[in-house]
């Protein structure tokens, strides 16, 4: 490690004795005294939130109300502090979805362990998981600040979707197009 | 009323008067810490405190919503909390001590206290009573002499504590308030030089030196601080060190420290060091003022007696000259000065850094005790000669 | 100059390393020693070549000789023989090796060739990946990654195909991730022996089915899915189950027969997912049988003891020792072990009945072999017990003699480890004469007459070792942990074998070892750590006079038994 000297400023007597120095800090800070406050009253007032915040991880539906997430699992996966935890499933023949194979059966995220990385929303192959609006989080129990499906689907809503690729694979598999 | 003062009986007197010590000293040392979040969030551009109200001053109008904002009802809720909450006593203390050193912080803050003139009234021959609850003549010496006691609780708590940061913190206040108070000691000798002329009887009283600064004349009535800038500035330094007040906060710098020496308190334990801290600023704000700032007198040429007596003039009114009214307007104006004090006390803490430990030693023996020396030399020739010549 | 070093070596150089290699291996094998990658789909090491998927091709030459007088041709810039180079790819898996073959896999030529083929293959296959059960452990997803171009140009429609296909009950079929790489096929055909699997159609028709009015219902059938190199087989009981890249892959060993098949038990946060063959050569090559894949639902059964119990009531484990010691000092005592007790259990089992001076039967199961990895012997180490001299022969059947025992009254406490007596030849009435230790792991009707019940781990839930058919010590170690209650077999068996009077030190695999060795010959200078993963050969000359039951396996043939003593 190679070793810097560094010369230092002599200081001039006035400001060997600080004293100068400890004027003009007061000086700042009275006057800053007289100033308004800068800070956001927060529960009366709400911070305006940009576009592109990360908050609370949610799932959401396509705008036919669907479920888009196929629990591939790699949110769990790709999640630093393992917050998401989802028990795959098969969607149920007959339900019109069933050409979508796969589909979660429970899928929680424990807000406790949640570090809003959005790597969940980087990850997710079918754009169901994103980190919308949402910052506040209050529970009076471990097991109320673990968001459960249901609650991820209403707190996330539809959001526009542009591919709609599982409606194309159907109505391939329907029209047989390739053949 | 004072008659009846007097037939109480001495002890009965005490009691009295160590209870007032108590009900005044609390609260103030609770004001001066809601007084000092206040200050420091106005300084940091934070409303601070604003939260906390008992229902009913919320039915009253613009006042409650006003004593809302400002915070004084988190002091009662701080109060309260210190009272209730539980007493965490860690198992590896010595419990004895460890329960000892509040206590024992508390004694030198709330003694220091009686001593200290805070106003005076003027009996019918017209000399000036001074207001204090002790009126002993050593004065100042025994302020001195009780305060440094306060260094013991410190040492016991971070002996007691039986745990790293505490045990630093309290060897840290021991080697910082004796290194101070050398240098405080020192810088106040000026005054007393010129105050006892020799031939004249030795007084250690600091009601004396406010006498001092009440005389006619451009010499009698100038405050000391005028007279010995340098000793009010050695005093001022030595006196937020002795009140481990930022930049001085050596044994509890929390940056490095965690808490220093009552790192291991809580609750009511810790609030004792709290308000002896607040006490002891209190009171050496108040020495401050009768020693430089001329204590009771509202303004330098302009001793209380000749604003008494122009009040007395302007209004022709008897209950201006009424022991009582003067007794309180001095109150009034004494407490004035020491809250100035004490808001640049909080102006300091929030504006300037702490030291390194080695820039404390090196400052207290290095500079401050030497330029006291110096002081102190300076202004014994000087007095010798004014006074020989006079 | 390249030279063979031995009569059966043939060294090559493939990317420039030299490496001398048995004659007949292919260069995706050779490649394999020098740590060359040669990518492969259809390429299976224990199934025929067939070359179909093209995705190991390489680029290959010889030294080049004069056509006219054989002579080396040298290159003059380098000093070495000249290297002929074929100039189109050749595939790896069907190219055996031959003296002074070169073969260059990282070449533009090879680059461009797996481009092109990871392209073809990619055009029809669905990107399922999201929802497929192969992602993770998928070749095509390794292949595209490593060699694809990265993007494709495909703008047309994919082909479509049927996407849930029952081959049969145990595999579902997604034709559109299938890349007609046939191992399937040739597994049935080859392995299995069950022939009916092919392909119909052509070209981007084809697909994979079974015979008409057949079904992929083998025991065998679970290993397509293994070998399948993309998502198109998968198994039915682990579909959607979970994705494998969570999965701990802990070593284990079949306990269904004596085999010893080598598995690998696929667990997460303490519970089992699946189980798939681990490749052992001298074993079980790359296969399992599907029964030992669903041995793990016994890990979670409602059946599963998980309460200790004395006459009935609970317990708690130095309890239950104490009462099964008393029982077993106040009168006779006869123990039935277990050939599906481990190696060190089997050991602390012979202290046991030494300590009692008790006699010991083992439960014979004898069954039908299938003549590959299910052997007639179904305990999985009935050879374990010979070895550590807790029987001296091979397990009667039915538990005839201490049937006739207890009829005697000569016994009076059974101690059985895990074994139900009533299915192993006990009629309910002697059930009843005698009081029952038994240290099991899921309720049967012993559990139910036994007077002390200590719940203990199944083979997922401990490590320890089999010593299968062929005298091969294996080991397997612990992969999810037992459920509450229930206590390692080696703990209770120490702690009983104290209580009866001889102190145990042990009762962990590690230390229990040293005891073993020092006291079995035949294991005498091993250790559980040193045993390596596809086992150690015992020497079985000793036990050559015994007629064990097993018939010919896959690499077992049984030796020429001697004519028996007795009819």
């Amino acid at each position: 490690m190679a070793v810097i000297p560094l010369e230092r400023k002599t200081l001039s007597l006035a400001e060997r004795t600080y004293v100068p120095q400890i004027l003009s800090g007061l000086k700042t800070t009275f006057k800053r005294l007289l100033k308004p406050a800068e800070t956001m009253e927060y529960p009366e007032q709400r911070p305006a939130i940009p576009p592109g915040y990360r908050g609370v991880p949610t799932l959401v539906r396509d705008p036919h109300g669907r479920e888009k997430c196929v629990s591939c699992q790699l949110c769990e996966f790709v999640c630093p502090p393992k917050a998401i935890r989802i028990t795959p499933g098969e969607v149920p023949e007959g339900s019109g979805r069933e050409h979508v194979e796969k589909g979660p059966q429970a899928f929680d995220i424990d807000m406790l362990r949640c570090i809003y990385c959005g790597l969940c929303q980087e990850v997710c192959p079918e754009e169901a998981i994103f980190l919308q609006n949402q910052y506040s989080m209050t529970g009076y129990t471990r097991e109320e600040m673990v968001n459960h499906k249901d609650r991820l689907y209403e707190l996330g809503g539809t959001l526009p979707d542009a591919h709609f690729k599982w409606d194309k694979k159907k109505v391939a598999a329907e029209h047989g197009n390739a053949h | 009323m004072i008659d009846f003062w007097s037939s109480l009986h001495p002890v009965v007197q005490g009691l009295i008067k160590g209870l007032a010590v108590i009900m005044v000293i609390f609260p103030l040392a609770g004001a001066c810490s809601m007084a000092e979040r206040k200050v420091s969030a106005w300084m940091q551009g934070r409303p601070g405190p604003n939260r906390a109200i008992v229902p009913w001053f919320a039915w009253i109008p613009f006042v409650g919503t006003f004593l809302q904002r400002l915070g004084v009802f988190h002091l009662m809720a701080d109060g309260a909390k210190f009272l209730f909450k539980e007493e965490p006593v860690p198992g590896h203390v010595n419990k004895l001590y460890f329960a000892l050193a509040p206590a024992i912080a508390m004694m030198p803050a709330l003694t220091t206290v009686t001593v200290v003139p805070f106003g005076a009234y003027f009996n019918s021959a017209g000399e000036a009573i001074p207001l204090v609850l002790a009126n002993v003549d050593v004065g100042l010496l025994a302020v001195f002499a009780v305060s440094s006691l306060g260094v013991y609780s410190l040492i016991l708590a971070g002996w007691a504590s039986n745990s790293k940061y505490p045990f630093l913190g309290g060897v840290r206040a021991s080697a910082q308030l004796i290194s101070y108070e050398l240098s405080m000691t020192l810088s106040v000798i000026p005054v007393f030089l010129w105050i006892n002329a020799p031939g004249t009887p030795g007084t250690m009283s600091l009601a004396k030196v406010v006498e001092f600064q009440s005389l006619p004349g451009f010499w009698g009535g100038t405050w000391f601080v005028f007279l010995m800038p340098l000793s009010a500035f050695i005093f001022l330094v030595s006196l937020f060190a002795e009140t481990n007040r930022q930049p001085f906060d050596m044994p509890e710098s929390e940056a490095d420290l965690v808490g220093g020496f009552h790192t291991e308190y809580g609750a009511f334990k810790w609030s004792l060091f709290f308000v002896a801290e607040y006490s002891h600023m209190i009171v050496g704000s108040g020495v401050f003022t009768l020693l430089f700032f001329g204590g009771w007198n509202p303004l330098p040429w302009l001793p209380l007696a000749d604003l008494v007596g122009w009040l007395h003039h302007a209004t022709h009114a008897a209950w201006t000259l009424h022991p009582l009214f003067v007794g309180v307007l001095s109150l009034g104006i004494f407490l004035g000065k020491v809250v100035a004090l004490i808001f640049i006390f909080m102006w300091v803490r929030w504006t300037v850094p702490r030291f390194r430990y080695d820039q404390v030693m090196k400052l207290g023996w290095q500079k401050l005790l030497p330029l006291a020396i110096a002081n102190l030399i300076f202004y014994a020739l000087a007095i010798a000669l004014i006074q020989k010549s006079a | 100059m390249i030279a063979p070093t031995k009569p059966d070596l043939v060294t090559v150089n493939i990317d420039g390393k030299e490496i001398a290699v048995p004659k007949g291996t292919n260069v995706i094998e050779a490649a394999r020693l020098v740590n060359v990658d040669v990518p492969h789909y259809c390429y299976h090491p224990k199934l025929t070549v067939v070359g179909n998927c093209r995705m190991c091709l390489i680029e290959m030459g010889l030294p080049a000789v004069d056509p006219a007088t054989k002579a080396p041709v040298m290159d003059p810039a380098t000093g070495k023989q000249k290297i002929n180079w074929i100039p189109r790819p050749q595939i790896g898996c069907g190219t055996n090796v031959s003296p002074g073959l070169h073969v260059r896999t990282t070449s533009p030529m090879v680059k461009d060739a797996r481009e092109g083929v990871m392209e073809f293959l990619l055009i029809n296959h669905p990107l399922d990946c999201p929802i497929c059960d192969q992602a993770g452990e998928c070749k095509l997803q390794e292949q595209s990654t490593g060699y694809g171009r990265g993007y494709s140009r495909f703008v047309e429609q994919k082909n479509v195909k049927p996407k849930r296909t029952q081959l049969g009950p145990r595999v579902t079929l997604d034709d559109e991730r299938c890349i007609l790489c046939s191992r399937c096929i040739r597994f049935s055909k080859e392995v299995a022996k069950d022939d009916v699997l092919g392909f119909i159609d052509r070209g981007s028709y084809s697909t994979l089915t079974c015979y008409p009015g057949r079904q992929l219902e083998n025991n065998y059938s679970l290993n397509t899915v293994d070998i399948c190199p993309v998502g198109a087989l998968t198994s039915t009981d682990f579909r959607f189950k979970m994705r494998v890249w969570f999965l701990k892959q802990t070593d284990s060993i079949d306990p269904e027969s004596s085999t010893g098949a080598n598995t690998v038990v696929w667990s997460r946060e303490g519970v089992i997912y699946r189980i798939t063959p681990r490749r052992n050569d001298a074993v079980n090559d790359t296969w399992m049988a599907d029964s030992g894949r669903v041995l793990y639902k016994q890990v979670k059964a409602d059946t599963r003891l998980t309460a200790i119990k004395v006459n009935g009531a609970d317990s708690a484990l130095d309890m239950a020792i104490h009462s099964a010691a008393e029982l077993c000092k106040a009168g006779r005592v006869a123990i039935v072990g277990s050939g599906r007790s481990t190696v060190e259990e089997q050991f602390l089992t012979r202290k046991l009945a030494a300590a009692l001076n008790a006699p010991v039967s083992l439960v014979s199961r004898v069954g039908q072999g299938d003549k590959l990895l299910i052997s007639a012997d179904r305990n999985p180490n009935v050879r374990g017990a010979l070895v550590t001299g807790l029987i001296a022969a091979l397990p009667a059947p039915r538990l005839a003699e201490l049937g006739a025992a207890i009829d005697a009254g000569t016994v009076t406490t059974v101690v059985s480890l895990g074994e139900d007596l009533a299915a192993a030849g006990l009629t309910a009435a002697q059930l009843t004469k005698v009081s029952v230790v038994y240290l099991g792991t899921h309720a049967n009707p012993t559990s139910a007459a036994a007077k002390i019940i200590v719940p203990t781990l199944t083979v997922f839930e401990k490590s320890g070792t089999f010593i299968n058919q062929q005298f091969r010590i294996q080991k397997f170690l612990k992969a999810v942990p037992g459920p509450a209650g229930a206590t390692d077999d080696l703990v209770v068996l120490a702690k009983l074998v104290t209580a009866a009077g001889t102190a145990i030190a042990a009762s962990e695999v590690g230390p229990l070892w040293k005891l073993i060795a020092a006291e079995v010959p035949a294991l005498g200078t091993m250790t559980f750590a040193n045993l390596p993963d596809t086992g150690l050969l015992l020497d079985a000359t000793p036990y050559a006079a015994l007629p064990f039951a097993e018939g010919e396996t896959l690499h077992y043939k049984p030796a020429a038994r001697p004519a028996p003593a007795t009819a």
